[in-house]
């Protein structure tokens, strides 16, 4: 018999429930406190979309440095090991006749059997490319003006995969062959010279050669532009008085950060002088360094308030819940379950609060990008947002929801349900 | 013998010299409940009475396994349940004994039928169209079917109590607590509950401790059992 009719319009569908009863229970009651629920998601949010924006900002401008920093050097660079001297030691054969030890002078020389380290450093599995190269000073006269040069010699094909200097030229042609010179934007300028010309370069040794400028390329540093010529290998080794040898053999690696571990091995394994980027650049990677740790430390605080932020609303939760846990205890419901629906709502809020946060801090991102341009339209770096950072920050802020749910759901777990039922 | 082991199985809830005090080793420590011994088989409707703060809940607690006696020996369907852990009291709870509070209550942010479903939801973990079936009956078995759908807050105090009811019955217990169910009903919802509970009992040969301070309704029980200041002074039928 039906003793009371229903009223129309306030039905709810009958239940379909996929879920395990905690997430259920938990869900429902993250939505009966929905205007907390939604206070506590916007904070998750933003603090979501500020780490996502700041961490794609600071790691696209550190490529940004990086790349800029990397694109006229090596990783590594390969010299010949520095003379050395070594005084004599006294012994009752040999008296010590040697008051002073004067330190010899680091002439040009080659580095000792390069064919061969080059061709053992190629197969080495994270080494992109090996490539020769001989740098010494020279002079370039033109009538009454001469300026001090730094010449560099190298293999074109190899060497332009290290230094991109086909995207320097703003005049002629990077391709040197024998007797090709290519100078920098200020020397052109200064000696009043241009592609197809002849320029005179004498060495210290007392070597000279005319070479044609095949370019002109624009370093993007005036002392670069300057001082910087590039010829072929063999001009510069006859040029230097180097014949057959390199004084350098540069490297590139495809993980830039583990430069210094692998000139370490090649220094160790070879015997070579063996310097990284990150070694020649000390100064430069301790800034980056400096801003990684800033980045860490900001993004440790912002997760700290989204974790204090989530607790504080459970515990206020479990205070208005008390006697819901005290019934569902009473009908069976056991300590774990009551934990774990509280746990689930910690997590819940970091999952649901850091989905958010992500499309939040895609949409600052891409706005960004759109915005912030160089004066020719270009865009300002390449912000290389990948799909992992949003997955990271996800699966943090979840994390950091359950962590931070634990004391609250301990609590709730504790309570006393003829306590809590009293209320 | 045989006979005594029959009776032994047929007592749903056996309470012998149980003592519930609080603040125990305190200055302030208070007896509440002084070495009761009661006993309740299948079927079997009481009807507890007493003025108030006579220990009439701390005594529907402690049978109900929601608090714990200070001494003595409680066994429900004849196991012992002093030494048992919070876990295994808990799923004996769940299992066997159904709650009926003076309110209600029942969680507002879900429908009629789904608190139903709830300590059968609770016990099993996952969902599954058995329990909003069995849910819906229960609903139909107090009147109350067209409701199902409705958030419990939206229902009368009337149709709120009949829905615990059908909550307190989902796990099919032996045991039903009953701590003033009708107290705040008019006199024709308060008649309607009582009667259901009644049905329960008779039909499901279900134990029924029902606290009230309705003398009229706690004539209808099959005994009553007085307290006073934490002991029974007797135990009647009427």
């Amino acid at each position: 018999m039906n003793l009371d009719p229903a009223k129309p319009g306030t039905e709810r569908t009958v239940p379909s429930v996929w879920l395990p009863f905690e997430a259920w229970v938990a869900l429902r009651f993250l939505r009966e406190g929905y205007i907390q629920t939604g206070f506590i998601l916007g904070g998750v949010a933003i603090g979501v979309a500020v780490v996502v924006f700041m961490s794609a900002m600071l790691s696209a401008l550190q490529a940004n440095f990086v790349r800029r920093v990397l694109t006229g050097q090596p990783h590594i660079q390969l010299l010949p090991a520095r003379e050395v001297v070594r005084p004599l030691h006294e012994t009752a054969d040999n008296p010590k006749w040697g008051a002073i030890v004067q330190a010899p002078l680091q002439r040009l020389k080659s580095i000792d059997q390069w064919q061969s380290i080059a061709t053992q450093i190629r197969s080495m599995p994270s080494v992109l490319v090996v490539s020769p190269a001989v740098t010494g000073s020279a002079l370039v006269v033109r009538g009454d003006a001469s300026r001090a040069i730094t010449v560099i010699g190298m293999e074109p094909d190899l060497y332009f995969e290290i230094v991109p200097l086909p995207e320097k030229m703003v005049s002629g042609s990077a391709q040197v062959a024998v007797n090709d010179i290519l100078i920098g934007t200020e020397l052109a300028s200064d000696l009043g010279l241009g592609p197809g010309e002849k320029l005179r370069v004498t060495a210290a040794n007392g070597n000279s050669d005319t070479l044609t400028i095949k370019g002109v390329f624009d370093l993007g540093n005036k002392g670069a532009n300057t001082r910087t010529s590039f010829m072929a290998l063999r001009s510069a080794q006859s040029l230097l008085g180097l014949p057959g040898g390199v004084s350098t053999l540069d490297v590139t690696l495809a993980d830039v950060y583990a430069a210094e571990d692998i000139a370490k091995r090649i220094a160790s394994l070879l015997n070579v002088k063996a310097d990284s980027w990150i070694k020649t650049n000390e100064q430069f990677f301790t800034a980056i360094r400096a801003q990684t740790t800033a980045n860490t430390t900001i993004r440790f605080f912002v997760g700290l308030s989204v974790a204090f932020g989530i607790a504080s609303v459970l515990v206020v939760v479990v205070v208005q819940k008390s006697r819901e846990i005290g019934i569902l205890r009473a009908m069976g419901t056991t300590r774990l379950q009551i934990l774990s629906v509280f746990l689930m709502q910690g997590g819940l809020m970091g999952l649901g609060g850091s989905m958010m946060g992500a499309l939040m801090g895609y949409a600052a991102l891409k706005v960004w990008e759109r915005t912030q341009t160089n004066p020719d339209g270009s865009l300002m770096f390449v912000l290389n947002i990948e799909p992992r950072l949003f997955l990271m920050a996800l699966l943090l802020a979840t994390i950091t929801g359950v962590f931070a749910s634990v004391a609250p759901a301990l609590r709730a777990a504790r309570l006393d349900p003829v306590v809590a039922i009293r209320g | 013998m045989v006979k005594d082991v029959l009776q032994a199985q047929s007592k749903v809830v056996q309470l012998q010299a149980v003592i519930k005090a609080f603040n125990v080793g305190q200055p302030n420590e208070l007896e509440v409940l002084h070495g009761i011994d009661l006993s309740l088989s299948q079927g079997e409707f009481s009807a507890i009475m007493g003025p108030s703060g006579s220990g009439k809940s701390t005594l529907l607690n402690i049978v109900g396994l929601l608090d714990r006696p200070t001494s003595g020996s409680l066994m429900i369907c004849g196991e012992e349940t002093t030494c048992m852990d919070d876990q295994t009291l808990t799923r004996l709870r769940g299992s066997t004994i159904g709650f009926v509070f003076q309110y209600h209550h029942l969680l507002g942010a879900f429908t009629a039928l789904e608190n139903v479903m709830m300590p059968m939801f609770a016990s099993q973990g996952f969902f599954n169209q058995d329990l909003a079936g069995r849910a819906m009956e229960l609903l139909e078995s107090v009147g109350l079917k067209a409701f199902a759908g409705q958030l419990a807050g939206s229902l009368s105090g009337g149709q709120q109590q009949r829905v615990a009811l059908a909550r307190a019955l989902a796990m099919r217990p032996k045991l039903l607590l009953a701590d003033e169910p009708t107290g705040n009903l008019d006199t024709k919802s308060a008649d309607a509950v009582f009667e259901l509970l009644r049905t329960v009992s008779r039909t499901q040969q279900t134990a029924v401790l029902f606290v009230t301070h309705n003398a009229e309704l706690a004539a209808r029980c099959d005994n009553i059992i007085q307290v006073v200041d934490g002991c029974i002074l007797h135990a009647t039928s009427p």
